[in-house]
């Protein structure tokens, strides 16, 4: 568990980027940070492993104040997995994954088929171990970055947008993957994202964030997209008029037991099952029911 | 020809004393350049100081140095101390801007991920810093040591330039195929120098020689593919 106690930064430049923060962090769930750019979150996941110190407030993992920690030993034992993976250039796959554990001490030769293993683990195949990080493709540094991130089985893991810099379709690769390998190890995963749909398909719990790292609302997926806390929340999920705002077109004929779904400018976004000309669970009529779509990730490519 | 087979001891003796004196300054100059360097990119007024320090250094002409060194070091004028420390002061003024440019090459992220992951500001200097700027640090020290090699012939004016020898004793005597001799054995040194160096590029960052990756991954991957 890791937990946030009136957790303050202001920059030497003067830049609030987080003001009076509290949060509790569940251990074994994935944590979703999500926000647009300049909201604080990459400073808020940087201070789980005192990459940036606050200016006030206390962190404490598993109860422990991380300000009386020594920085690199505390490093060591959280993975961190970054955007464009953040692997050393002049080191083969097998020695980047192998990093940390040799810094630990631990002999070239287990750390080396400890990694091995790991490539396994991330779903690589173990003739990349001799390769130099630019010999691969994006996605699978990105699933180097991850495996690197795991060779210390570490307890927490920290994602600072490891999928931002690759293709959607590689994107939606490496999320599943992601899901599961928390289901296989369940991690306590601490995500920073900007794009909502990533966070509602890989979060626990999901907290939005706006300017100085202010919580607009945190909640389950679920809970967020049925009960947006304000304009802003809605506005940012696109419950208010976006792509989520999905209402039955009933202009258009349905040969089956199927309606058409619009969405807020109107775009076909995909059908709903209405066996008989009867939504499933809905109350009333069709025409007057809206039915949000949480999962519809062909439309955000 | 005839002119070297006849006076192939000297030849050889004033070759060998020529990469004697031009070693030093470019090993020294580079190990000297490295801390340097690496303070340079930490903070800017350390940059500029230094930068403007080595451009200076490089105004001062090369004859007066040689000259004037053994007053202020108090060695003998004819040691081999005053040809070395001169050498080593023009290698680290033409070093350090590269030096200084080295590490700033150094990807930021790459360093802030080698942080996160756990190395200490030492480790990480060994193992990420200094490598990651070998590339360029190697380029500069190519640079350094031909022209530590030529400008060593200056020094014959003071009796300690190696071939430069040739040059002067071939200029007062009319004689152009003595000059022409110790050019070609000055390039020649220079040529060697560039190849060791070269070499232990090729050594010691086999990483930067896989800059076009698709062209050595498709065999590789075609084999995986096939098999």
């Amino acid at each position: 568990m890791i937990e946030f106690q009136s957790v303050s930064k202001r920059f030497p430049d003067g830049t609030q980027a987080v003001d009076d923060f509290d949060l509790v962090i569940p251990s074994r769930k994935t944590t979703v940070l999500v926000g647009s750019s300049g909201c604080g979150k990459t400073t808020l996941l940087r201070m789980i492993n005192r990459m940036v110190d606050p200016t006030g407030g206390s962190i404490r993992i598993d109860g422990d104040d991380i300000a009386g920690l020594e920085p690199v030993a505390l490093r060591r034992r959280i993975g961190y997995v970054m955007q464009n993976s953040g692997l050393l250039p002049h080191r083969r796959v097998i020695d980047n994954v192998a990093t940390v554990p040799m810094l630990e001490g631990v002999p070239r030769r287990v750390a080396h088929a400890r990694a091995l293993e790991l490539l396994d683990t991330v779903g690589l195949d173990r003739s990349l171990a001799e390769r130099y990080p630019n010999q691969l493709s994006g996605g699978q540094q990105q699933r180097v970055g991850v495996a690197r991130g795991l060779a210390m089985d570490p307890n927490i893991l920290l994602m600072d947008e490891p999928f931002g810099a690759v293709d959607p379709i590689v994107r939606a690769d490496l999320q599943q993957e992601l899901l599961r390998l928390q289901r296989e190890l369940g991690k306590t995963v601490v995500f920073v994202t900007h794009d909502i749909d990533e966070a509602f398909l890989l979060g626990d719990q999901v907290v939005i964030l706006q300017v100085g790292a202010h919580i607009a609302q945190q909640g389950h997926p679920k809970q967020i997209l049925a009960n947006p806390a304000n304009d802003f929340v809605a506005d940012f999920i696109g419950a208010g008029r976006g792509k989520r705002r999905l209402s039955v077109d009933s202009s258009v004929p349905s040969a089956g037991d199927d309606y058409l779904l619009v969405d807020g400018s109107g775009y076909a976004a995909g059908v709903v099952e209405a066996p008989g000309g009867v939504l499933v669970g809905a109350g009333s009529g069709p025409k007057s029911r809206s039915v949000s779509n949480k999962t519809d990730q062909a439309g955000d490519a | 020809m005839q002119w070297l087979w006849d006076n192939r001891d000297l030849v050889l003796g004033l070759t060998l004393e020529h990469v004697r004196l031009s070693i030093l300054p470019i090993i020294v100059g580079f190990i000297v350049c490295i801390p340097l360097g690496w303070v340079a990119t930490r903070n800017r007024v350390a940059r500029s100081v230094l930068l403007s320090l080595g451009g200076i250094l490089f105004t001062i002409p090369s004859l007066a140095l040689f000259v004037a060194l053994p007053v202020i070091l108090g060695t003998k004028i004819l040691s081999d101390i005053n040809v070395i420390v001169t050498l080593t002061i023009y290698a680290i003024a033409m070093m350090i801007r590269g030096a200084a440019d080295a590490f700033a090459s150094v990807s930021t992220s790459v360093l802030q991920s080698a942080t996160a992951v756990g190395y200490s500001a030492f480790s990480r200097f060994w193992s990420v810093e200094l490598p990651l700027a070998g590339p360029v640090l190697l380029a500069n020290l190519r640079v350094v040591s031909v022209s530590t090699v030529s400008l060593l012939s200056v020094a014959a004016l003071i009796g300690k330039g190696g071939l430069g020898y040739l040059f002067l004793n071939g200029y007062q005597r009319d004689f152009p195929t003595e000059v022409a001799i110790g050019i070609v054995f000055i390039l020649l040194i220079a040529l060697a120098f560039d190849l060791v160096l070269v070499a232990l590029g090729r050594i010691l960052l086999p990483w930067a020689h896989t800059v076009f990756p698709r062209l050595r991954a498709r065999p590789v991957a075609d084999a995986v593919a096939a098999s």
